[in-house]
């Protein structure tokens, strides 16, 4: 009988799981899906789930119509770079903050973590002109370095949870055998830290890639990233919900694949210390 | 890999995005800043003819939604980011932008330009000082589209110069709720450019209007109370449900699946709704003007995209060149030649009405009427202080009228009464004013 509740227990669990993670998933699965309609379909009342004619045509007018791969590694580089760059600043931060806190470090942590309060366009025009005296409006440089210090003080933060996990200790066997400050951080430390870096790494790119407002009013031609493909499948006057959608499949495709590959790891590095 | 060499190519990685960056440098090339239209999209498609004819031009298209752009090209103009070199504006920005100095004059397009050409509503509403500033790519009003085949089974004549009282009574005897079927669509929708532009052009033919001569507000009028309890009524009576979040491509959606046995809005929809490709109601869709009141204006908007240059631009001469291209009258042949007369941009040219080809497109004739009986520089029937049939050319409308729209969209939804909205409105129009010293 217990085996039984216990049984019919899990079954409705994993239902709940199964609905809540749908749930979540179908406007994804909506737009994807939409993607693969005709224009007249997209907007048919009721709507169809799948009994309609699945069509490529909006991929191939999107492909026709934008230039997908240079989109696509503007992301790349953007993403990639701010992210790799707020690694190498934060990690010698969150270090510090671990193993060497002073009186004022959780100030510091709550300042910095304070910043992200600040609306974004409450400081457009200042970067904007910032922008424009360097010469740097449309260029990739500006925004990985932007979005490096936007997301720089979540980095610091899940670094510093991670490396708190880490007993000192051991840093301190380490400078006993003669490590260096730069040997214990990168030989003892790091590796130490691996699956919370890697989760880091992961978060702040899905961060950087999917980040719309800087990357909207920043850019123009040379350095606008997926964000800005997508919106300009967006019309007031006009219904091309199929070509948007097959538009955004497009800009969410390599980071679901990145995603799904990597959801261990993530879930892993998410999870680190958690668990005592 | 260690982690040295790791971080070692994160560095690399990232100093060689910010270098390549660096390199990016300005290039000379025409950047356009435009909008996702059907219009805009065709011109997209054909520019290799442009760059044919000038190998020494490159074009680069900044493509992005239409309020984004507006806060774009605002954001650059004024900080002379000089991102853009030919923008994609409406009547609107025009006059209000050349004033303040950001736009280049376009007098000296040549003498094969035509610009004498160019239909006089628009030429006027796209001037400053009697300067054009931006050319028009195309140009709409606003006229009724309804179900022909719907009217006929109803036994109801729709005029070509129908009154808002003719529309209102057929839209209320051609609702069935229980086939979902609705008399009227209509704008709702919360916006300057979204529920505010129907509505101002319902109060321009109620005799209404926003600002005395002296900038006092009006929305406590009689005039106004008529305008909205009429709009108000209509739509809840014969509208279908949750007009008050319906705009342009909602209503479009509508249509086009024979929910709406009647919609006003913008005559570029025409093309949309007569495309069978799209539209289920394709081949049972008439015109009529936008409706009056009997007060000798009636409720047609005018609007206009146009490509102007900004002064902050460092290739004027290339981008002009482009524009005198874009709205020229080869430009047009153009399009013609490649997907045919129905699909040329409308409402800019005055020759391209008296082209025989273009006479039979259905929508053709009444585009043109529609746009010929909309004045923006008379727009109501008292006297204003201001220009704009369904705006007021003031840099304050676009923060103020969306405030004002979201105070109808919620009168719509039901929160509150007309009178309550247009107390509200009244209030607001009159602190705006004061504040921006207006009075």
């Amino acid at each position: 009988m217990a085996r039984a509740a216990s049984t019919g227990a899990k079954i409705g669990w994993s239902a709940l799981a199964w609905a809540i993670g749908l749930l979540i998933f179908f406007p994804i699965l909506w737009t994807i899906l939409t993607s693969f309609k005709t224009e007249a379909e997209a907007i048919a009342s009721p709507p169809s789930l799948f009994a309609f004619d699945w069509t490529l045509e909006n991929y191939g007018v999107v492909q026709e119509r934008s230039n997908y791969v240079r989109f696509l590694w503007n992301s790349v580089i953007i993403a990639g770079g701010s992210t790799l760059l707020g690694i190498v600043i934060a990690v010698p931060a969150a270090w510090a903050m671990a193993f060497q806190p002073t009186k004022r470090t959780k100030d510091i942590l709550l300042w910095m973590l304070s910043t992200k309060m600040l609306p974004a366009v409450g400081v457009l025009y200042p970067i904007y002109l910032i922008c424009i005296q360097l010469g740097v409006l449309d260029s990739k440089a500006a925004l990985v370095f932007i979005l490096m210090l936007i997301n720089l003080p979540i980095i610091v933060w899940m670094l510093y949870t991670y490396f708190r996990e880490i007993p000192g200790e051991i840093l301190e066997a380490a400078r006993m055998d003669g490590a260096s400050l730069r040997s214990e951080i990168l030989y003892v430390l790091t590796p130490m830290a691996v699956p919370g870096i890697a989760s880091t790494i992961l978060l702040n790119f899905i961060l950087a890639w999917n980040e719309a407002f800087w990357t909207l009013n920043l850019t123009a031609v040379n350095a606008a990233p997926l964000t800005a493909f997508i919106a300009s499948y967006s019309s007031p006057e006009g219904l091309f919900f199929a070509k948007l959608s097959a538009a955004s499949t497009m800009a969410i495709a390599p980071i679901l694949i990145l995603g799904w590959f990597s959801q261990k790891q993530l879930v892993r590095g998410l999870t680190f210390g958690a668990v005592k | 890999m260690t982690i040295r060499t790791a971080l070692c190519a994160a560095s690399t990685l990232a100093i060689c995005a910010a270098g390549s960056a660096f390199a990016d440098g300005h290039q000379t090339t025409v950047t356009i800043a435009t909008v996702n239209n059907g219009d805009m999209i065709r011109m997209q498609g054909l520019t290799d003819a442009f760059t044919e004819q000038h190998p020494d031009i490159a074009l680069e298209w900044v493509t992005l939604e239409e309020n984004v752009l507006r806060q774009r090209v605002t954001q650059d103009i004024a900080t002379q980011g000089g991102q853009f070199d030919v923008l994609t504006i409406g009547m609107y920005e025009t006059p209000i932008w050349a004033e303040q100095g950001w736009l280049v004059a376009l007098d000296d397009m040549g003498e094969d330009y035509d610009a004498d050409d160019i239909l006089p509503a628009m030429r006027e509403g796209l001037s400053y000082d009697g300067t054009l500033y931006a050319a028009p790519f195309y140009g709409e009003s606003s006229m009724v589209m309804y179900r022909t085949d719907l009217f006929e089974e109803a036994g109801i004549d729709m005029p070509m110069e129908p009154t808002w009282q003719q529309v209102a009574d057929a839209a209320r005897q051609l609702t069935d709720r229980d086939a979902e079927q609705y008399g009227i669509c209509l704008r709702g929708k919360a916006g300057w450019g979204e529920n505010m532009a129907f509505i101002t052009t319902v109060g321009n033919a109620f005799g209404a209007r926003w600002f005395d001569e002296d900038w006092n507000a009006q929305a406590d009028s009689p005039e106004w109370s008529e305008a909205i309890n009429f709009y108000n009524d209509l739509l809840t009576d014969a509208g279908p449900p949750g007009a008050a979040t319906n705009g342009f491509n909602e209503n479009l959606a509508l249509f086009q699946q024979g929910r709406c046995a009647m919609w006003i809005d913008a005559t570029v929809a025409a093309s949309f709704v007569t495309n069978p490709d799209d539209s289920e109601v394709a081949d049972s869709v008439g015109f009529a003007l936008a409706p009056d009141a009997g007060n000798g204006k009636r409720s047609n908007w005018l609007w206009a995209w146009a490509l102007a240059v900004p002064s902050g631009s460092d290739a004027t001469e290339e981008a002009k060149t482009f524009i005198s291209w874009a709205t020229s009258k080869d430009y047009i042949e153009l399009v013609a030649e490649n997907e045919g007369w129905a699909n040329v941009p409308p409402g800019a040219r005055t020759s391209l009405y008296e082209t025989a080809e273009y006479q039979d497109v259905p929508f053709a004739e009444m585009t043109l009427n529609s746009i010929n009986a909309a004045n923006p520089s008379e727009p109501t029937v008292d006297p204003v202080p201001y220009v704009g049939v369904q705006y007021v050319a003031i840099p304050e409308w676009q923060g103020m009228g969306t405030a004002a729209g979201q105070e109808f969209s919620a009168m719509l939804a039901g929160q509150q009464t007309p009178e309550e909205a247009l107390q509200k409105v009244q209030d607001l129009f009159n602190e705006e004013m004061e504040a921006a010293g207006y009075r």
